[in-house]
Order: C-alpha cells, then structure tokens, then sequence
C-alpha cells in the first residue's frame, strides 16, 4: 500500500508550499489528504440544486458513519460535512437527512432506501458502505449488484451519488479483508460514473505521515472527532469540485478548489 | 487424440528449479500477507495480473504428480491414494494448527484495543461470541480468516486428485481437457464452495484446479511435449508482449493519470480482474511468467547448486512447513507493526527477518529429515520414499 502512495508522497512534498494559500479554511491536519480527494465524474442534480439555492442531501450508511456519545449526531462526519457545505456555499440552503445504522450490509442499505429517499427528498446521496460486507463476507458479485441497484433507486428519484469506500484500520487489517469489497467499489464507482471518497486512502495517508494515531487504543473521542469533521470537510471538496465540473473532461477545472488535471483512475 | 497406455516415465530426478521458485513464491506470499508492509512494492503482483499464488498452485501440482505419480506406478492406485490422503491430513492439521494461533491474535486485540473511531471494524471479533458455532465452521473449512485460503483449497484438490492422477497417466491430454471442461462449467454455472457466515470460498476450487492438474500435466510428460513451444521465438514474444501490456495496466493502479491512456474498451473488457475464480487473465500472465523463466533458467544452470540459491530451494523443499511458518510470521510482522514501530526500517527488518527464520528452518527440517533416515536401529535408509512424504 505504502507504494501506491509513494508517488503522492513526492507530489504532496513540491506541490505543499503551492497548495498552502488555496486550502487556507482548513485545519492543517486535514490538509495533507488533499491530493487523495480526486474526482472525474461531475454531479449534474448538486449542480442545479446549488444554482437554486437549495441542496438536499441523504447520507446512507453503517456504523462508520457514527459516533458514540451524547454529541455523536453532531460531531460524525454528516453532519461536518454539512457544516462545511454551508460555509463553502453562503446563501445555498443545505439540508442534510441522514439514514445510518451500524451493521448494514450494502443489499440491506439498499433496501431500506426508497422509502428514505422519498422522505428526503435529496438532490445528493451520500453512500457510505464496504464495510459490513467484507465484515461478513459476502459474495463479491451481489455486494457489486447491491452497489449497481443503489445507484439506480437514488438516479432514478433524480439524485446524484457519491460513494464512501472503508475506513483505514490498522489494528483489524490482518483480519478483515477488504480488498475485493475496495476494488468492486472503484470499479462500479468508475463504470457508473460515480465520484469515489477514497476514505480509505485519506486515511492511510493520515497514519503513514503520522497526521493522527489511528494505532492507539483509547476511549477518548477528540481524535475520532478531529478525524470526521477532517472527513466532512475533504467531502465537501469533492461534492463541490464534482457539482462546478461540466462533464469528465479532466481539462475544465473551474471550481472553488484550484486542483490538477488528472486522468481517469480505473483501478 | 491417442495416447500411448503408459507415458513418458516420470523422470526420476527432481527438477531443482521448482524447488526455487516455490521458496521464492513462499517469501513473496508471506511478504504480501503482512497488510501494509512497504517491503512488498517488491512482490510480482505489484507488475501485473498474476501473484505468487498461482506459482505455489503450478509447482504444488508439478510435485504432487511427480512424487504421488511414481508411487502409483510402482505401488498401484490404492498406495498412491492412501498417501495422497495421508498428505491432505497433514495439511488440515496444519491448517487448524494456523486457526489456533489465529484465535489467539484475535482475541487480544478484543483485550488490547479499543478506540470510537472502529466501532463498526471490531465487528469483525463478533465470532467470538459463538465459539462452538466458529470453531466447528473453521473445523468444516467454511470459515477461513484473513489469508487462510490456501491451505484448505490445497486440501481439496488433494481430495480428488487420485483420480485425476489415475487418468493423467493413462490420457494426459483427457485429464487436462477435463479440468478445462470443470473450469469452463464453473463461469458457466458459478460453481463454488458456500463459506460461513456468507459468501463462498476466496480460492474457488473448480477454477483453480485448472492450474493444480495443468502443473501435474507437466510433471508427467507433459513438459517435454511442450518443448518446442517453448523453444519458439514467436512464443517467447508473445509471452514479452503479454508481460509488457499486463505491467503497463498495472502501473495505471499505482498512478492513476496513466489511465487516460488505456482506451475505454480495454478497460471494459478486462475489468474486473477476478482472483477468486482465478480470471483467464492471471493465467495467461502467469504462463508467461513461466514461459520466460523456463527460456532464461535451464533445468542444468549450474547456479542452482550454489549456495545462492539454496536458501530459497530449502524452502520451496519443504514447503508445507514453511507455507505455515509464514502465514505465522505475517501476524507477527502485523503485531510488530502495530505495537512497535511501523517505520518503513522495521518493515525492512521485519521482512528480511522473516525470511531469514523461514530459512533457518527450513534447514532444520532437512537436517531432522536426515537423522531421522538415519534413524535408530537395523532399518536401512529409504531414499525413494523421502521424495514421497514431506515434499508433494
């Protein structure tokens, strides 16, 4: 793994000092991950939402997508990420309706989806999964199916999709294997045209230049916090990149985030 | 295609280059096993479609032909089954052996780690809240940890290998023809092992048989025919061609702006690339991979009798040990990284360590292999049915 982010390494090493001015709203703990938010893939509905002045999104997902304690609602990525999107869009009304319970595999977010899209309404589906399906293993082919049916539902009711792939764990790596579930995710991200929030990247990235101890073992949630409003505020990056970008064409960079042409990562 | 009754005599000495290239094959798995370990940028599945996987899956069935093969000609169909089954035990006790040690690593994590952030990743020790139901799953080989796969797809193609030896040494060509038919009627139909608690097994083993019966093929006569194949400039090119196009698709995983260069059909008609059921892809990379080893390394190339090479051949000789030792050391290597230091220096340290223990006894268990032939009292020693045991 520590190969394949090598070359970002160097990147991130002559590319920090440029970068430092653009990205100056966020926390320099953040920051590092920033060449790991990579988009291709534009997002027509946030686009429009955005130009109307109001944008609804419904975040699906697992217990990755929570945290513990009387503030958990608050301080879990979602609702950063709305926060984020609020600031970085003024005068854009952001609503944010979340349908997250721990241990969901994708068929079963799958299923619990119409009704939560007809409720919100949403112009944006955030889908945060892997996890449990490489947890439990199920079949590779029906979790790219469950993934392939998702993005279906939420187009078909007129909502754009990005995907949120697995966290980084060092401690449970030799234990859960998530490759496949990781490289179906990209693959059905890639085919569906999709835009990836490679959490699992930004993270590993985190751990190797020692941004946070995801090794250590601790009640405690400021790091956890400090990770997910970190999350939120990459993913707002993204959605907006992907919302000011007309179609895939890696050349029309017109967005708030001044960021380099890049081609289109199959993996 | 006629075969003659009896084929080309199994040749009696062993072909050192196995031995090599599956101890080389035994450091690469056990490189690529430790998650995250910056030491295997090394391994070859970083340069194309194939791993050392099916290196260990090819070899593993060259040898069991040749050793299991000899001794059904001398001893009949019943003797030769009888062993193959002995070595197939071995390998389920080995396999529960890992299992044990597994549980152990797994368990203290339950104990050592704890952090808001994972809530959801510590999901993965739920098992152990039902050890009867886990263990006797783990028992039925349907539920295989992380990297445990190998050896229980090694267990099942052992299992109905006696026949398909019986049949390789009247018609090879049927008995290969066979497995490609089971292979063909896998994609055709998704067979596969179920696995609990979902799911089927990670090495499907309808599919990889193709490779397990193609390396006993081989082992028997076979390889000779293959010759002149071999032999031919315009195969040799091909293969060149076939490593070359697998390599650059494979640098566009590592940096994705090189994507923009493979056309979109290309992509379309090689993705998803798949291991379980050990894609058409991985196989043609790695009978290329073959194909140039056997032009570069002559079966008489005097270096692999030299102390060079010896410490991978000891371990390709004993691999079933070393295999184990192996999968052992990455949980080790893991637990280094995650409660020591995860520098890229002890990935260094912890990997050539590894090796260097993987060796060190491998050689032990030659030296035991050579006191126990000498053993106590009157019997004389049994150089032939040493090839037999340890070393399918």
């Amino acid at each position: 793994m520590i190969w394949r982010l090598l070359p970002l390494l160097v990147l991130l090493l002559l590319a920090a000092p440029a970068k430092s001015q653009s990205v100056a709203a966020h926390t320099a703990e953040c920051r590092v991950a920033e060449q790991q938010v990579e988009n291709n893939f534009a997002l027509q509905q946030v686009r429009r939402a955005i130009a109307a002045k109001q944008l609804s999104i419904l975040v699906i997902g697992a217990g990755s997508s929570l945290l513990p304690g009387a503030n958990g609602a608050k301080n879990a990525y979602p609702a950063r990420f709305q926060h984020a999107l609020s600031e970085k869009l003024p005068g854009v009304e952001v609503k944010l309706a979340t349908d997250v319970k721990a241990k969901r595999s994708a068929a079963e977010m799958v299923a619990a989806m119409p009704p939560a899209i007809a409720a919100a309404k949403p112009a944006l589906v955030v889908w945060q999964t892997g996890t449990v399906d490489a947890l439990q293993a199920t079949d590779p082919d029906q979790f790219s199916q469950a993934l392939d049916k998702g993005i279906n539902i939420a187009r078909s009711a007129g909502a754009d999709v990005v995907f949120i792939n697995q966290q980084y764990s060092p401690r449970t790596e030799s234990m859960i294997a998530l490759g496949t579930y990781a490289e179906n995710m990209r693959w059905v991200a890639v085919q569906q045209e999709v835009p990836l929030f490679d959490r699992f990247s930004i993270m590993k990235l985190w751990a190797d230049l020692g941004t946070f101890d995801l090794d250590s073992a601790t009640k405690k949630l400021d790091m956890a916090e400090r990770v997910h409003d970190c999350l939120g505020r990459l993913l707002a990056d993204l959605v907006i990149e992907a919302a000011n970008s007309d179609d895939r064409l890696p050349s029309d960079r017109s967005g708030v985030k001044p960021s380099e042409p890049h081609a289109e990562g199959i993996r | 295609m006629k075969e003659k009754p009896s084929m080309a005599p199994i040749p009696t000495e062993r072909d050192l280059r196995l031995d090599l290239f599956r101890g080389i094959a035994l450091w690469l798995i056990f490189l690529d096993h430790i998650p995250s370990n910056a030491v295997s940028w090394i391994t070859i599945r970083n340069y194309g479609f194939s791993d050392a996987t099916e290196i260990f899956v090819f070899i593993s069935g060259y040898t069991a032909a040749f050793v299991y093969g000899r001794a059904m000609q001398t001893h009949g169909f019943l003797v030769a089954t009888a062993r193959v089954l002995k070595r197939a035990w071995q390998i389920y006790v080995a396999h529960v052996f890992l299992f044990a040690i597994y549980l152990a690593e797994i368990a203290y994590v339950v104990h050592s780690f704890d952090n808001p952030l994972y809530t959801e990743e510590m999901g993965v020790l739920d098992f152990l809240k039902e050890p009867d139901v886990t263990i006797l799953q783990a028992l039925l080989l349907k539920f295989k940890p992380v990297n445990m796969d190998v050896l229980p797809l090694y267990i099942v193609l052992l299992l109905w290998f006696s026949p398909i030896l019986w049949l390789l040494l009247r018609a090879p060509s049927m008995a290969l023809v066979a497995s490609a038919v089971l292979y063909a009627l896998m994609w055709t139909f998704d067979w596969n092992i179920p696995a609990y608690p979902s799911g089927t097994w990670a090495f499907n083993p309808f599919a990889w048989q193709l490779l397990f019966v193609f390396g006993a093929w081989c082992a028997l006569g076979g390889a000779q025919r293959l010759n002149r194949w071999l032999n031919s400039r315009v195969v040799i090119g091909l293969a060149f061609a076939y490593l070359l196009f697998a390599f650059s698709i494979a640098m566009t995983w590592y940096f994705p702006r090189l994507g923009a260069f493979v056309p979109h059909f290309v992509g379309e008609a090689i993705y998803p690339i798949d291991k379980t059921n050990l894609d058409i892809l991985r196989i043609l990379h790695f009978l290329s991979l073959a194909v140039i080893v056997v032009w570069l390394v002559p079966q008489n190339w005097s270096a692999l009798k030299s102390r060079w090479c010896w410490p991978a051949i000891v371990c390709g000789q004993h691999s079933l040990g070393i295999f184990c030792l192996g999968v052992f050391l990455s949980f080790a290597g893991h637990f280094v990284f995650t409660e020591v230091s995860n520098r890229v220096l002890t990935h260094v340290i912890v990997s050539l360590s590894g090796i260097v223990i993987m060796v060190g006894v491998a050689a032990l268990i030659s030296w035991y292999r050579v006191i126990e032939r000498q053993g106590p009292g009157p019997r004389p020693p049994t150089n032939k049915k040493s090839f037999a045991e340890g070393n399918a």
